[in-house]
Order: C-alpha cells, then structure tokens, then sequence
C-alpha cells in the first residue's frame, strides 16, 4: 500500500518538474502575446492620430459613417462582397469535395489516408506566388469557360486552405469510429445517404463548423493570390485605399482582424459547447474499459 | 415484444481472400431456425469474417448464403433484416439510448408513437427501463452493450448476429450479460450467430459450435459432443485441456504411458506414433505408497485451487509433465510421490506427418 502510494507521489512529483514554471510559462506567454499585440496596438494608436500634428482624433473612424465618403470606399465594399462570395465557395468546395472524399477514404480505403494526408498538406510548403505561376496559365483555361468572375478564384482557395481544412476535420473523423458507426447503421436498415445524413454528418458537426470557419479566415486573409492573379478582394481593396487614405485602410484592416478573431472564437467555443454529444468523455471511457484488442474492423478480419 | 420463430440461415461453399490471405476457404454452415450457434476459433480464423459475410458487410468470393431458404448473397446489408452486435462500442454517439433504439424502426418507416412504445420495451427487456434519455458516454460498457442488443432485436430481425459482444467488458458483467443474451434469446427464439475466441463462452451459451480454423469449420456439435468426441486433435485442444503424451497406435487402441486405451476414431488412423491427447480428468491420482508397484508414478510439481477443483503439475520419470485434474480433498505437496491411473476412455490423437511440417490430424 505504501509502495503504490509512495509511487504515486513520485510520479506526481515527476510530472510537476517536467512541466515549466509558471514563470516560464508567463514569460513565453508574454513575448508570444507581445508579437501579436505590438502591430495591433501600433495600428489602433495609428488610426487616431490626427495627420502629423501629434493629437488624437476620432475623425478617421467617424468618417466611415460619412455618407459623402461612400463612393470612396466602393472598391472596399466590392473587395469585401468578393471575399465573402470567395468565402463561401470555398466553404462549398471544402464541404462537397473535401468532406465526402475524406469519409470515403476512411471507410473504404484506408490505405490512401496517408496518401490524402500527405496531398492536403503540400499547399502549405508552397510558397503563394509559386502557386500563382502555377495557376496562372490555368485560369487563362478557367477563363474561357467561366468568364472572369470572381468566384473562380475559390478554386485555388481551395487549395490553400486545404491543409487547415483537413487538419480540423481529419482531427474530428478520426476520434470517430466511422467504420463500425457505419456499418451499425447499415445492419439496422439505413441506406448511404442516410448513413451520411443521419449518423456521420451530426457527428462530424464539430470539424464541419471548424473546417468552414477556418476556411472564412484563410479567405478574408489572402492577399498573393488575388493580387497577382490582378482580381479584387478585401486585402487588395484594403491596399488601393491605403494609397489614398492609409487611416482607412488600416481601420478596414482593424475590422477584417476583429472578424477574424471572432470566427477563431466561434470555432474554440463549438468545440466546448454542445450538451448533446460531448464526444471527449465517451472516447476517455471507452480507452478505460475497453480491453486491448486488434481492432477488427480495420485490419484482416479474423 | 411478440414470440416468433427465427429463419435458417446456410452458408454454401463460401470463400473470401483477403490480398493472399485466404479468410474464408470453403465455410458451409446450416443453422436451424431459433438456433443458438456460436462460432469459436483463435483470431484470424475467419469467424469474423464468416458472420461479416453474412451481415453483407463483407462481399465473397464464391458460394452462396441462403437466408429463410431466399438467396441473400447479393443483397446489400441494409436489405437483409439481421440484427448486429459489435465488438467495439458502437452507439451513435449523438443520439440517446432511446434514440439509437428506435433508428432501425426509423429506417423503416415506423410510426413516432409506436417507435417510442417498441423502443422503451425493447429497453426494458434488456434491463434498462430507467436509460431512455442516457447517452453513450453517460453509460457503462456493459450498458452500452444493452443497449446496443436492444437496438438489435427491436426490428424483430430475422436473425441476430453477435461479433464478440462481450469481449471489451470486464469478467463479471461478460458472464451476466452472456446469461442474458441466451435468456433473451430463448425467450425470442431468434436464431442466433455469436461469434467468440471464448471457448468457455461458446460452451456456456450456444446450442451448437462450430470450431474453426484458417477459414474452415473444422467440427460443428453440441458443446458435450466437441468436448467428448473431439473430431481432430485441434478441437481436442482447443475446447478444454489436453496433456500431449506421446504413444503408439496399435489397431483399434493406443499405448499410452503403459497403458492401452481405446481410440476416438479408429479408422482414419494407420499404426505407428501419434501424439496421445488425454484430459486432465481423466488422469487420477493415488498415494504413492500403495503396493501396487504397476502403476504409473511420478512427482507433483506444483498443485492449484481452482475452487471446486485442483489441478495439479505431475511430472513423470520420463520427463513428461501431465495436468491432472482432481478432487479439493487430495492436495498433494509439491515434491511428494503419487502414483497415476488413466481411466478407460477413447481417446484422441494425432499423427506428425512425414513430408510436410503440419501434423496430420485423425
């Protein structure tokens, strides 16, 4: 009884000293905090400023709600309406393309995991503008069919944002046992669209919504893409008008931020709301009880 | 829910590869309707694969599988009326246990109110009236595992299909949930498949089990018939103990550690050495200090309580060590003498083959 107990402290002990101090932690928290906070701080002190004189004044972010000054944020507000149309397509391409070939992968050939994984994740070794020279001749062929509408765009986007996307729902499909779920439904009379509809998809909710937000942010922040490939969205709106009016392009700039920061917000709190299905505790209850056994249903059936 | 007679289920000739491995290698199974059969083997010897094959999880390769005497081979799984249990824990996770009950009945059109009703029955009768709101996670293995049986029989199936039901709970709730399950099933008389590595499982519950090896059903009997007449030395010892002694086949009979025993099938079986398997029960035990010199004698190694049984380890001069099964009141010290008889039963046996390495099984 001592021994065990004596252990216990011993490996309780163990696991304090390999954790930092709570100066360490503060201190990585505060340099990490400071890189973040510093150009947002530089930014919000930069929007008062009152020309080069010193003071301080509200007149930059009042202005915004001048009707007279409308006209001048047009290109904001088509960079804007861009970017959200481009938001959503690329949420479609992800959910329609992405999502489906994922659960495929892991229910009938769970060999190509690795493979898919492995694709989803190069767009983020590769540098945008080499993406670009890529796209480029693509989208002179994209454009001959569908005309030179914004939306196209979405097509690279969802490239870019494939290895976000792919992290956050592989991360929710793979705590999920799709095959035996599955296969449960199946036995009880459900047919595919009904496995999908009523039995993988409520419980991949979690990574869909994380996934689409995700996705929101990538898109709202892409700037090489669009530049280069000369279409209009947020960031090169944002940059145009910084060549006329820089307190305007930085307060839009401030505002895109904000939203950012909200959606990341959102996926942090989808995560821990949810009465439902709490899917943590019932995977830590099951590796408790569960004996340790070859999983069947994956490898060669006995 | 209602009483009602289960359907017969055949498998003809059925095979299945996986990639070089050959899971399946001609299966064929008759299943009375109502019956309990329990397909016993050690892992990767295809009962698995056998019931997916039936559940339609699994395509095969050739043969066929009949279901209430109607070719179901080509039916997909969601078209053949069969309940299921799996190993794994598998309630949606997003559902409540009345929820998951009541899928299959959703899936086939049942009315709300009626779903409901069949549901909480369904519920009750594997003992979790109080659950009906419960997720997985809030549940038990075991209860899980309910509530999973009860998803399983509430469509009334045709025939109820269990892949190791029981293996992911601890020893206690496997035997109440095991009693369960055949008091269930009897109630129901639904014909039931229930596929197990667990020999004492197997024998416990099923009417019949089928042994199977590398893809094969090896015998298929009542579990007092694989016990007593094992049909190869793999049954032999794969369904309770058997000490491998060597011996010599002689016509009908084997000489066996000095003595001459009967032999379970002596047809198939040429004269010469064999491999003599002898349970431990079969073998007792006597104080060495008799004065019949003609009886076996060897040294007790060790000897443990099994409860309403000992067992103990006897060495022979010759080096062999037998598990001998016996009364608690003889408890013989380790180190002592005793002396063996072997009581008069057939028994089984197995010859070494002379080309290939696997031995030739009579």
């Amino acid at each position: 009884m001592t021994g065990s107990s004596q252990r216990g402290t011993q490996r309780r002990s163990l696991a304090v000293s390999a954790a930092p101090s709570r100066l360490t932690r503060g201190l990585i928290l505060g340099i990490v905090g400071a890189v973040f906070a510093i150009p947002i701080i530089a930014m919000i002190e930069f929007s008062f400023r009152d020309g080069l004189s010193g003071g301080y004044t509200f007149t930059h972010w009042t202005g915004l709600l001048d009707p007279d000054s409308a006209a001048k944020f047009r290109s904001l507000t088509t960079g804007l309406t861009n970017s959200l149309l481009l938001a959503a397509v690329t949420v479609g391409v992800v959910l329609l393309l992405l999502l489906p070939t994922m659960i495929l992968v892991q229910l009938r050939f769970p060999r190509l995991r690795r493979v898919l994984e492995f694709i989803c994740i190069i767009p983020i070794t590769v540098p945008a503008i080499v993406l670009v020279v890529g796209l480029a001749p693509v989208y002179r062929f994209l454009g001959g069919i569908f005309g030179s509408s914004i939306w196209t765009l979405a097509f690279a986007y969802g490239i870019t944002v494939l290895p976000y996307a792919y992290r956050t729902l592989q991360s929710n499909l793979g705590a999920l046992d799709a095959i035996t779920l599955s296969e449960a439904a199946r036995s009880l009379g459900a047919s595919w669209p009904n496995v999908m509809w009523r039995v993988l998809l409520p419980n991949l909710r979690r990574g869909i919504l994380a996934a689409s937000f995700i996705s929101v942010a990538v898109v709202l922040g892409e700037f090489t893409i669009a530049s280069l490939l000369s279409r209009q969205n947020l960031q090169t709106a944002i940059l145009l008008i910084s060549k006329s009016d820089p307190y305007v392009a930085v307060i839009f700039a401030l505002l895109a931020l904000l939203l950012v920061f909200l959606l990341l917000l959102l996926i942090g709190r989808v995560g821990s709301r949810r009465p439902g299905a709490p899917r943590r505790i019932t995977t830590r209850k099951q590796t408790r009880e569960q004996t340790p056994k070859p999983d069947l249903t994956q490898g060669v059936p006995s | 829910m209602t009483n009602r007679q289960g359907a017969a289920v055949e498998l003809t000739d059925v095979t299945k590869s996986f990639a070089a491995h050959r899971a399946l290698d001609g299966v064929n199974l008759t299943v009375a309707p109502g019956e309990f059969i329990a397909l016993l083997g050690p892992s990767g010897c295809g009962k698995t694969t056998a019931l997916r094959a039936l559940a339609g999880l699994e395509s095969i390769d050739s043969g066929s599988i009949h279901i209430d005497s109607r070719d179901a081979t080509d039916h997909p799984a969601n078209k053949r009326d069969l309940g299921m249990v799996f190993q794994s824990y598998s309630l949606f996770p997003h559902m409540t246990a009345a929820e998951n009950v009541e899928f299959g009945l959703r899936m086939r059109k049942v009315g709300a109110a009626d779903r409901r009703r069949r549901a909480a029955a369904a519920l009750e009768m594997v003992g979790l009236s109080g659950h009906l709101e419960r997720y997985a996670h809030e549940q038990s293995g075991g209860q899980q595992q309910r509530v999973a049986l009860a998803r399983a029989l509430v469509t009334e199936p045709r025939v109820l299909l269990l892949d190791e039901p029981l293996s992911a709970l601890d020893a206690k709730v496997r035997v109440q949930l095991r009693d369960e399950i055949r008091r269930i099933q009897t109630e129901l008389g639904i014909t039931t498949i229930f596929v197990t590595h667990d020999q004492e499982e197997a024998l416990a519950v099923a009417d019949r089990v089928a042994v199977m090896r590398d893809g094969r059903i090896e015998q298929i009997g009542t579990p007092e018939e694989l016990y007593r007449q094992p049909a190869t030395a793999f049954v032999a010892q794969f369904v309770g103990l058997s000490n491998r002694v060597d011996g010599t086949i002689e016509g009908e009979t084997v000489m066996v550690l000095g003595q001459r025993l009967p032999l379970l099938r002596p047809a198939s079986t040429p004269d010469g050495a064999a491999t003599v398997l002898i349970r431990p029960e079969d073998i007792s035990l006597s104080a060495a200090d008799s004065t019949n010199t003609d009886l076996l004698r060897g040294r007790v190694l060790s000897s443990s309580f099994l409860g309403s049984l000992r067992r103990s380890q006897i060495q022979l001069p010759d080096g062999t060590v037998l598990a001998v099964q016996h009364p608690v009141r003889d408890d013989p010290t380790p180190g002592s003498e005793v002396a063996l008889t072997l009581a008069l039963v057939a028994v089984a046996v197995e010859r070494p083959q002379l080309n290939s390495g696997h031995p030739l099984v009579v």
